[in-house]
């Protein structure tokens, strides 16, 4: 019943408002291997979809949700993991731009799918952890849907603190473990 | 050549009959109380080779990993007296040793064993045990483990958990690839056997109450699943695979039930699966998290943990539609409750300033003792005989326990890899 208000909702939102293509002078880092890194330069607030009026083209060409989109280094979409606060499911701010252009993508290519990897870091019990990135997982995909992307397109897995990225114990190592990462795949 | 080709063949059989462990075990912490025993070699009376088997290590490892004895080291013992033979009880009344083990062993035929032992009371010079057991190749370490049993019920007044198994995983990361494995081993670490390999993770092993089955987590083609798997034969079945979390199978009691966590319907919550039909019953509703459930001897009330308080803590319900009732209250997060098999006390994770720990609740006080020092203590399990604690150390990836009252521990060690999630068997038939 949710699902089914959240999709009217999207359609509404899609129809009276045209997707908001990614910016070109986005700074949103690449996916390298800090995680802080990743979120700081995502907080320099240029990916604030509000703050079009200093826009310009995109460097990834004129169709920023073209299929390809995903795959191309210089487009936002190219970003494709989200971090976490420790034992957190709240989407952070800096964050909600790329989760809604991810969204949107879905929603031009219905024929894409994803999936959301949910993780954490290693702290906590091994079952709460499966829980927990679950919900940051479901987080992730309800911005997703709320853009118009639909359930079927959207898979999620949770694997807790199973296959971390970074092996050290310390917050280093955990910053870049809290992420919910999506993996592409066409249907 | 001839001579060369037999002589491998002896080597290897040697090899293959010298069975290994998997787990080196280390005391780290013992206590002042332990019982002083002597266990003296068992000598051997048939004119051919004797078995490959050092029977008083084995029941020495036995009794020193159970927190509760001091078994005099081999090359300390003051003299060896032979099974029948008149003992000096004053040699070990002045070297203060309170109970004595003799035995002896003989072919019985056809690759079968006659095993003899008695155990002393050195003080009162009396025999408290003997027995004439017969066991053959096959089962000498059982048979070993069991004359553990027999001492340690004798000794203690509880029953021993010598004869019973540990199922974990393990995880080898190479070149960027990991492999986990899901393993059973014997409390000892010996006779490990691989139960299934993957390259995706696998989770939350849990016994069935009769000992001959495994219900797990596995991640294999990206999504979570619940199987159970038979461990005589390998043949295994698929439980539950519904969109999103499918977590933390625990059998019933009576086994006839799994309870698991399940997020179909939104968000993680722990639901009762009927093995015979595999019908559903929804047991919490809340937009929090619910999971880790564990099952009180009354094969109805569950302990939970819950985020439904902003943090996670322990929780108990009754019945589907319920109110959860908490029962932990101090600290910011307490899960992955365990119950004794007596149903008085729950092991638990349990997290202070300096980490994650493994602590007790006796349930009727509420009274919690923190067993543990971190910083990464998870997956607490308890002994069928409720006397100690098994848990993984996060940190050094490596498996330990400790006795219930925390005053004795020890640490589990893998030879390379790490391991995770020790599931202590129940009583074995």
């Amino acid at each position: 019943m949710r699902n089914a208000i959240f999709v009217i909702v999207a359609v509404l939102f899609l129809s009276g408002c045209p997707a908001q293509p990614p910016k070109d002078d986005a700074a949103v880092s690449q996916q390298d291997t800090d995680g802080n890194t990743a979120s700081d330069s995502a907080q320099t607030g240029k990916l604030d979809g509000t703050n079009q009026t200093e826009g310009s083209s995109f460097v990834a060409g004129d169709e920023p949700y073209r299929k390809d989109a995903i795959n191309d280094a210089t487009s936002p979409l190219s970003q494709q993991t989200i971090y976490f606060d420790f034992n957190a499911d709240t989407i952070k701010e800096e964050y909600r731009d790329l989760i809604t252009w991810h969204g949107r993508y879905l929603a031009s290519n219905p024929d894409m799918k994803v999936r959301l990897e949910g993780h954490t870091d290693e702290r906590g019990t091994r079952e709460y952890n499966v829980a927990l990135g679950d919900r940051r997982a479901q987080a992730v995909s309800r911005m997703m849907m709320f853009q118009g992307a639909t359930n079927k397109q959207i898979d999620v897995v949770s694997f807790g603190e199973e296959k971390p990225v970074a092996l050290d114990h310390d917050e280093a190592s955990w910053s870049q473990n809290r992420r919910v990462q999506l993996v592409y795949e066409a249907m | 050549m001839m001579i060369k080709q037999s002589l491998l063949i002896t080597l290897l059989m040697l090899w293959l009959s010298s069975a290994h462990a998997i787990l080196d075990v280390e005391i780290t912490q013992g206590t002042e109380d332990a019982l002083p025993i002597a266990i003296i070699p068992f000598s051997w009376s048939g004119t051919d080779k004797q078995p490959e088997l050092n029977w008083s290590d084995v029941v020495s490892s036995d009794l020193l990993r159970s927190g509760r004895f001091a078994p005099v080291p081999e090359n300390e013992l003051l003299s060896r007296p032979q099974a029948n033979e008149k003992i000096d009880f004053n040699t070990w009344r002045v070297g203060s040793i309170d109970h004595l083990v003799v035995g002896s062993v003989r072919p019985a035929g056809d690759k079968k064993y006659t095993v003899q032992f008695q155990l002393f009371d050195v003080y009162k010079g009396e025999q408290l045990l003997g027995y004439s057991l017969t066991t053959d190749m096959n089962s000498l370490r059982y048979t070993a483990h069991h004359i553990s049993d027999l001492i340690f019920q004798q000794l203690t007044g509880q029953k021993g958990a010598f004869n019973t198994k540990v199922a974990y995983v393990t995880v080898k990361r190479e070149l960027g690839f990991a492999t986990y494995k899901l393993e059973v081993s014997d409390t000892d670490g010996f006779n490990p056997v691989t139960v299934l390999t993957s390259s995706q993770p696998i989770m939350s092993p849990s016994w069935s109450p009769d000992g001959t089955r495994l219900a797990y987590v596995s991640f294999e083609n990206n999504h979570a699943q619940i199987y159970t798997q038979i461990l005589s034969s390998g043949e295994r079945y698929k439980i539950s695979e519904f969109k999103g979390l499918n977590g933390a199978p625990v059998w019933s009691p009576d086994g006839k039930k799994l309870a698991v966590t399940l997020s179909k319907d939104g968000n993680p919550d722990i639901y009762i699966l009927k093995l015979s039909d595999k019908s559903l019953q929804r047991l919490t509703k809340h937009w929090g998290i619910d999971t880790e459930p564990a099952w009180m001897p009354d094969n109805k009330t569950i302990v939970f943990t819950s985020n439904r308080s902003g943090k996670p803590q322990l929780y108990r319900v009754n019945s589907a539609g319920a109110k959860p009732k908490r029962i932990t209250f101090d600290g910011e997060y307490n899960a992955s409750a365990e119950i004794s098999s007596d149903g008085t006390k729950i092991a638990f994770v349990y997290k202070d300033n300096s980490g994650f720990k493994i602590a007790s609740m006796d349930l009727e006080t509420g009274v919690i003792d923190v067993l543990t020092d971190g910083p990464l203590d998870e997956s607490p399990s308890f002994a069928p005989n409720d006397s100690m604690i098994l848990y993984a150390e996060g940190e050094r990836a490596a498996l330990a326990a400790v006795s219930s009252d925390g005053r004795f521990k020890q640490r589990l060690a893998t030879k390379d890899g790490e391991v995770r999630e020790p599931t202590w068997s129940p009583f074995l038939k």
